[in-house]
């Protein structure tokens, strides 16, 4: 990843490889992230300007999407299932477990950026229920007590 | 001597459940011990329960171990697993198992068995006889093959794929797709992952029959970024396949011309949608188009184009090899062939299962399923990801096809089953519907816009007792309209958990309050 901002070169020779390809911007919104972490404001007018459309277009396609991000990441990412699947099988007790393990609510992002808890909506382990990913490695049939273990191997990590 | 030869899955469900740490301490073990062995990584077998799931090659088939977990290879070498010897995870040969000897696997046959990445074992285990034999076909008999076969949409619409076909058949244009749907999104459904993961050449093979049916010479895979693993396996199959002079220029000699690139989507629900995919691989905002024009007619990039779900095209190498006949003798009614349903949700023996259509839903949940995972009366059932309607227990006698199920109020689907057991609160699923719809609307259409978050807000009341019978009248006024006023399944069938937990389920929508 880089620690900046990509210039507007970085940006070009990463969008480079999908310049040939039909209907690309999607494509190159993922080589950016993909690379960058994120989708930085200052590739609107880069894409923009490649694909002669307007920097609404480009932002509009951006927004459109939950996957694509327009800051940076927080360093250690936690995904919940919250489909209902994943709610069948207790996914409600184990999220409260989680959020309270993790002092975070859905949707948040620790002050210092350290730590995110998402909500996601399948992950297609619906036959090993209640899924979630960690910075994005799945794990199924998770247990209060399994995302504990799996929270400090995270903590043993850093 | 030769290695020994065990499989460990790679399918994401496996991996989600620590395969490749058993795998990795299979090698490590195996290696420590002097010991020669060849470990293939397999797809799933579909017995998600028994995941990782490690089968070894002996003289008498396939044996099976599970569920194993890194701590227990140890065990396992001890034993002697590598010759079959018995421990306290036997499971003995897998195909012998009940759950997968009583299923018909025709679309999943080799899903588990072989090496999903090898040409070699696809084609030893009757892998391109399909193309092989669409090869010495018109375009015109593959179409009227697929049409005779009754093959329908598996995503969903089940619309006849040979009709759609020989739509795009008939459109003289400079260029014509093969769009696959693989955004498989619906909760309670995988059977597009475990596909793609267990053997995606079929899938491959499938897509470029159709190209050779309808006259394209290009084809997208449009994936949901969800599946990872999926992307991996089709990153290596596409190469493979290319490789081997399956897929490309002059497709096993025969001059004709197609190839695949694999596109993913971005974490939108309603990229599922077909008209909303078509966007979306132009690289815009998923929002859905007006039809008509259809798809078939004027499609991706304003071509014509095939749009079909993984499922669809993955059963089509089969009725190519085996004939039309073959294929509709399977199933009931007008519903022909074989449906892969997928066990999901509170259930003891969650996992895959392929039978031709027309079993109940009772035999489906109890004789394949288990019953509750947690012991307790299973309620009910939501059949068809998050815009299928809830089932009661009174209703599980129903046939599971295309007919029987709209004729209780409910729709097969993707073919994704949610089991919820007796803690369930219906009133709150359809909030979820709701509250669902709204996140992922796309925002065309009012009704599903702006009706989705009302629908959640009118619920609370209901629940909340306040003024409940005229907000169940505002609910009802607002299902309707989000029915008839909405250009999309999203917006047009959100009502339809929400309606038939209220039908079904009075009392929870009443529990509280003071009304």
């Amino acid at each position: 990843m880089f620690d900046t901002q990509p210039s507007r070169d970085e940006l070009l020779a990463l969008i480079a490889p999908c310049k040939g390809l039909p209907g690309p911007l999607l494509v190159m919104l993922h080589a950016i992230q993909d690379r960058v972490g994120y989708v930085p404001a200052s590739a609107i007018p880069v894409l923009a300007e490649e694909l002669n459309l307007s920097r609404a277009e480009v932002q509009g396609v951006i927004s459109f999407y939950h996957h694509f991000r327009d800051r940076p990441p927080a360093k250690r990412r936690i995904e919940i299932c919250r489909a209902e699947s994943c709610q069948a099988l207790q996914g409600d007790r184990l999220t409260a477990h989680i959020e309270q393990r993790t002092r975070l609510r859905l949707g948040e992002t620790s002050a210092d950026g350290s730590m995110s808890l998402q909500p996601v909506y399948c992950l297609g382990l619906c036959s090993a229920s209640p899924a979630l990913m960690i910075d994005g490695t799945v794990h199924a049939r998770v247990t209060p007590e399994r995302f504990d273990e799996l929270l400090s191997q995270m903590e043993t990590r850093e | 001597m030769s290695a020994a030869i065990v499989y460990v899955p790679r399918d994401a469900s496996a991996a989600a459940l620590g395969a490749d740490a058993v795998a990795a301490e299979i090698d490590r073990q195996a290696r420590d011990r002097g010991i020669a062995v060849r470990i293939v990584r397999n797809g799933t077998r579909g017995l998600t329960w028994l995941e990782p799931l490690v089968e070894v090659v002996t003289p008498i088939g396939r044996l099976a171990y599970g569920p194993v977990l890194p701590g227990d290879v140890p065990g396992l070498f001890d034993a002697g697993f590598l010759g079959g010897a018995s421990h306290r995870l036997s499971l003995g040969p897998i195909e012998q198992h009940p759950y997968l000897k009583n299923q018909q696997r025709v679309t999943f046959a080799r899903v588990g068995v072989i090496d999903p990445v090898s040409v070699a074992e696809y084609v030893a285990h009757d892998g391109f006889q399909g193309l092989r034999e669409a090869l010495r076909t018109s375009p015109a008999d593959i179409v009227r093959i697929v049409t005779d076969s009754g093959l329908r949409g598996r995503g969903g619409a089940a619309f006849p794929a040979g009709i759609k076909w020989k739509t795009v058949l008939e459109q003289s244009a400079p260029q014509k797709y093969i769009a696959c749907n693989a955004d498989e999104g619906d909760s309670g459904t995988f059977a597009d992952r475990m596909l793609m993961e267990g053997d995606p050449f079929q899938l491959i093979e499938g897509m470029t029959i159709a190209a050779l049916g309808v006259g394209a010479s290009q084809g997208y895979i449009y994936l949901r970024v969800e599946y990872p693993h999926s992307h991996r396996v089709l990153t290596e199959a596409l190469a493979a396949a290319r490789g081997a002079g399956f897929l490309g220029q002059n497709i096993m000699g025969s001059g004709a011309h197609f190839d695949i690139e694999v596109r993913l989507g971005a974490g939108a629900y309603i990229c599922g949608e077909e008209t909303s995919m078509l966007e979306s691989l132009e690289g815009r905002r998923g929002e859905v188009r007006v039809r008509p024009p259809l798809p078939a007619i004027k499609g991706l990039f304003g071509m014509p184009t095939v749009v079909n779900n993984v499922i669809t095209l993955a059963s089509v190498p089969a009725i190519l090899h085996k004939g039309a006949e073959a294929y509709r003798q399977l199933g009931s009614g007008r519903s022909r062939g074989t449906l892969p349903l997928q066990l999901a949700g509170n259930l003891k023996h969650p996992g895959l299962v392929e039978r031709a259509f027309g079993l109940t839903l009772r035999e489906l949940l109890y004789d394949y399923g288990g019953g509750s995972a947690s012991g307790r009366p299973l309620r009910a059932v939501q059949i068809g990801g998050p815009l299928g309607a809830y089932v009661p227990v009174s209703q599980f006698d129903a046939l599971i096809d295309y007919e029987g199920l709209s004729g209780i109020g409910a729709l097969l689907g993707h073919g994704g089953i949610v089991a919820f057991d007796d803690t369930v609160d219906m009133a709150r699923m359809a909030r979820y519907a709701m509250a669902f719809c709204a996140h992922e609307s796309c925002g065309k259409c009012t009704p599903c816009r702006i009706g989705s978050t009302r629908g959640v807000e009118v619920i609370d009341r209901i629940v909340a007792g306040v003024d409940r019978q005229q907000n169940l009248e505002v609910l009802n006024d607002l299902c309707e309209t989000m029915v008839h006023g909405s250009l999309c399944g999203l917006g047009g069938m959100t009502p339809f958990p929400v309606q038939s937990a209220l039908k079904h389920f009075p009392e929870d929508f009443t529990r509280g309050g003071s009304h």
